[in-house]
């Protein structure tokens, strides 16, 4: 009854086709058939978002999504953020910050931030905090998380208004 | 956990989903969003033989107002309901409950017919189904049907959805001209399921309240129309006597069952201080 089922898509901008078990997570798919060991299998019943990356632009569960639904989506993971330099600030901070500690929860933590301040640039402590409920970190206790992304949100911000002015 | 092995089967429309719910019976499970599906079989509670995977039919997405109602598809998500312009005009309760459900990467995948078709007693949209009256449709090989929404959940994951149909759209009422509408839910955490949560629904005029709905949900087997309550809100101010009595009828509507962290009564206590707080936002 266990069949695979091949599926196209793009990973970090680049084409992968393969062919998958069914029950294969997106999580599993990106750790073991393509290496991309970013994105770590936690909880794996949605609960703690290690395992967030983004579909199409948007955040999701790396465990409750599997490989084969995702024909022709386009999935990033913190390795293609990272490479892309789009949240090279934000890791900074992080490290800044001591925003992690044994960092289990860090990539999770960084694709979903990332995702928050492109749809909430200008988002409060608490709007932030609110975003950040579906991803656990078990030794920081968030406040250093939190510091770091509002200070990128701010440098960002003030960056855009430099920018602005130059123009 | 990993799940269980299963066959998978993407349908491109809603035929070809009922020819394979037909053919594969109930060794078969519709697949939307995944958002309570794929978390059973991880943890195996649940061993289908094939997942029908209906997410990418596009006719069943969608939010669309119409003459008397609100047509929302199937496998409209959560984040959908959050940003959708028309409800936050229409029915801004419904906006507001979207924003409680789990978390923003759950409400990205999540849908609304899947949450309903589920039937989960802590989800929020059986609840308000019942409070705003809502109607579904359903589809099978045999055609379609209208189903109200008193009525369909049946008990703990049970609906009255037959074998081989497919919930097709949600339909909402638009509200009448007074017609005033509260949500709230007590949680230990954000994102989690509530401890209580509850949805009312009335119309308001002359500082009376009429047509008065009150659904209930995280407290029993199903979501739950407190009935009791509902009668002792119906014609009055809501003030402090008629909530008295509507609270005193709490316990015989809901018959609310213990979790690991709240008792029964914690729960009663709790689904009064929340009505409490839900009828006094209809008069704010």
């Amino acid at each position: 009854m266990d069949h695979l089922i091949t599926v196209n898509l793009k990973v970090n901008g680049t084409d992968v086709t393969k062919s998958v078990e069914p029950r294969t997570h997106l999580v599993d798919f990106l750790r073991n058939e393509l290496s991309l060991t970013g994105s770590h299998a936690g909880c794996e019943h949605g609960v703690c978002g290690a395992c967030t990356v983004l579909v199409d632009g948007e955040i999701v569960r790396g465990c409750l999504t599997l490989a084969c639904q995702l024909e022709g989506a386009h999935v990033q993971t913190v390795e293609g953020l990272t490479e892309s330099g789009a949240i090279a600030d934000l890791q900074t901070a992080f490290h800044q910050r001591n925003s992690l500690q044994c960092g289990y929860c860090t990539p999770g933590m960084l694709v979903c931030a990332s995702a928050l301040m492109d749809e909430h640039p200008q988002a409060s402590r608490e709007e932030i905090r609110e975003y950040l409920s579906g991803n656990y970190c078990r030794c920081t206790g968030y406040e250093a998380i939190v510091d770091a992304i509002e200070s990128t949100m701010k440098n960002r911000a003030a960056g855009k208004a430099l920018a602005g002015e130059d123009a | 956990m990993k799940a269980p092995p299963f066959a998978y089967r993407r349908a491109e429309n809603l035929t070809a989903a009922c020819a394979l719910l037909d053919a594969h019976g109930g060794n078969a499970r519709i697949l939307a969003g995944g958002q309570s599906l794929i978390p059973t079989l991880n943890l195996r509670l649940s061993q289908p033989e094939l997942l029908i995977d209906i997410s990418q039919i596009a006719d069943l997405r969608g939010i669309r107002v119409g003459a008397n109602e609100v047509v929302i598809g199937a496998l409209t998500r959560h984040v959908d309901i959050e940003r959708s312009a028309d409800l936050a005009r229409l029915c801004p309760t419904l906006v507001e409950a979207a924003r409680h459900i789990a978390h923003p990467a759950i409400r990205n995948r999540g849908t609304i017919g899947g949450s309903i078709a589920l039937a989960d007693p802590a989800a929020e949209w059986p609840a308000a189904a019942l409070a705003f009256n809502m109607t579904f449709t359903a589809a099978s090989s045999k055609g379609e049907r209208t189903l109200s929404a008193t009525g369909f959940f049946k008990g703990l994951y049970e609906t009255a959805l037959e074998p081989g149909e497919v919930l097709k759209s949600i339909h909402v009422p638009l509200p009448a001209a007074g017609g005033k509408a509260a949500f709230g839910e007590l949680t230990r955490r954000s994102g989690d399921y509530a401890i209580a949560g509850a949805f009312v629904n009335a119309n308001l005029s002359g500082g009376r309240l009429s047509g008065v709905r009150i659904a209930f949900f995280g407290v029993a087997t199903q979501p739950v129309l407190a009935v009791g309550a509902m009668q002792a809100l119906e014609g009055t101010g809501g003030d402090a006597a008629a909530l008295s009595a509507a609270r005193a009828r709490l316990e015989a509507d809901l018959d609310p069952i213990a979790d690991l962290y709240n008792s029964r009564a914690t729960k009663l206590h709790l689904s009064g201080v929340l009505l409490g707080r839900l009828v006094a936002k209809l008069f704010a």
